[in-house]
């Protein structure tokens, strides 16, 4: 770490949990039980689509791509694969992360 | 119905969260692994990664962090960075409030179980949410993020280890099993992976990749668009395809959804 004290760090650690809590209380704080219309529900429903495949992406790319591992991404294709053919998920998992170890070991 | 013939299935639904935790948990503790090796390496000592995986519990929010410090970013730095990649909490707890319950002290306290796995876990279609199975889903994986990050700080693996074991495929290969279940709900779930994935690809060239997966959350707008006959699609099985709603889905809980829940399609993930 560069020259960050200790009670820096420790402000930081307490303002991103404060944060972190704001942002997730905030919409119940102010919604309460109230419906939302249902366009509003239909982008929220879409943003679990849209954020795990940036979740995918991001990890297998990462910054800048400088993370893009051929050997990762067959890893993860492989689990895909699994849980297609109806690997439950700890197995589909399995699969991914042996081949991927497998192809780093030849 | 009488509180005895509730209860059994109230259990039911958070251990179908607790199952649906148990990909995610591992993922996370091998996150959490990486996060406290690489904490400690940066001097951040023993116990503040530990806590900080106690009070944060948020992968992208400490790596945040933990970069921004670790580049001279100082403590509003570090902060801002984790606050700028945990923005998409603020959606993700307006779209689940209607489904918690209580008053709005109670929903904002159970809003606290919001992490990506579980929100995504406890989404039953349509941007309706089972709170028993985000409960469930987040119980499991709180100790076992902080397990992780305990074995990392005290064996701090190296990285190198990590990669050669393929542990780094954790993450993305669970997302991705995640994401299986989501594009077989409708035609624009598909569209908007689409997009997603198009805009991540490209912002993570130029911008960190948390600022690039928030990015992504922006092609949820395609749920603006008219349907065909000019209303909004919600969430419309493929045509020709039956409801998963009225079949339960490809794949059926064993325990079926929680008795609070609203209309499920009965997706078993994970």
């Amino acid at each position: 770490m560069t020259d960050l004290s200790t009670g820096e760090l420790w402000v930081a650690i307490v303002g991103l949990a404060l944060v972190n809590a704001a942002f997730k209380a905030a919409g119940p704080l102010i919604l309460g039980d109230r419906e939302l219309p249902p366009r509003v529900r239909d982008v929220i429903g879409l943003f679990a689509p849209a954020l795990l495949t940036g979740l995918v992406l991001v990890n297998l790319l990462g910054d800048r791509w400088r993370d893009l591992d051929p050997t990762a991404v067959l890893g993860v294709l492989a689990a895909a694969g699994a849980r297609t053919a109806g690997a439950p998920i700890p197995v589909a998992l399995l699969a991914g992360v042996l081949l991927a170890a497998l192809l780093r070991l030849l | 119905m009488s509180s005895a013939a509730v209860s059994p299935r109230r259990r039911d639904g958070y251990l179908a969260g607790a199952r649906a935790g148990i990909g995610p948990a591992i993922a996370g503790l091998v996150l959490a692994l990486a996060f406290g090796a690489a904490a400690r390496a940066y001097g951040w000592g023993v116990v503040a990664p530990i806590v900080a995986s106690i009070v944060v519990f948020s992968a992208s929010g400490q790596l945040a962090l933990m970069t921004a410090l670790a580049g001279g970013g100082g403590a509003f730095g570090g902060v801002l960075a984790g606050a700028l990649v945990t923005t998409r909490f603020l959606p993700m707890g307006v779209g689940l409030a209607p489904d918690l319950v209580g008053g709005r002290g109670r929903r904002a306290l159970e809003a606290q179980a919001i992490v990506d796995p579980s929100w995504l876990a406890a989404h039953v279609g349509g941007g309706r949410f089972d709170r028993r199975k985000l409960l469930g889903a987040t119980a499991v994986q709180w100790p076992c993020w902080v397990a992780g990050t305990i074995v990392g700080v005290f064996a701090a693996p190296p990285p190198e280890l990590l990669h050669a074991l393929g542990l780094d495929v954790v993450a993305p290969a669970f997302f991705l099993l995640l994401l299986i279940g989501e594009l077989q709900r409708s035609r624009r779930a598909r569209a908007a992976s689409a997009l997603a994935g198009l805009i991540a690809a490209a912002l993570v060239l130029v911008l960190p990749a948390g600022l690039a997966l928030i990015g992504s959350g922006a092609a949820a707008a395609v749920g603006l668009a008219p349907g065909r006959d000019g209303t909004t699609e919600g969430p419309v099985p493929d045509r020709g395809r039956p409801s998963e709603a009225a079949t339960g889905g490809g794949r059926t809980t064993a325990a079926g959804p929680s008795d609070d829940a609203r209309p499920a399609d009965g997706e078993d993930r994970p």
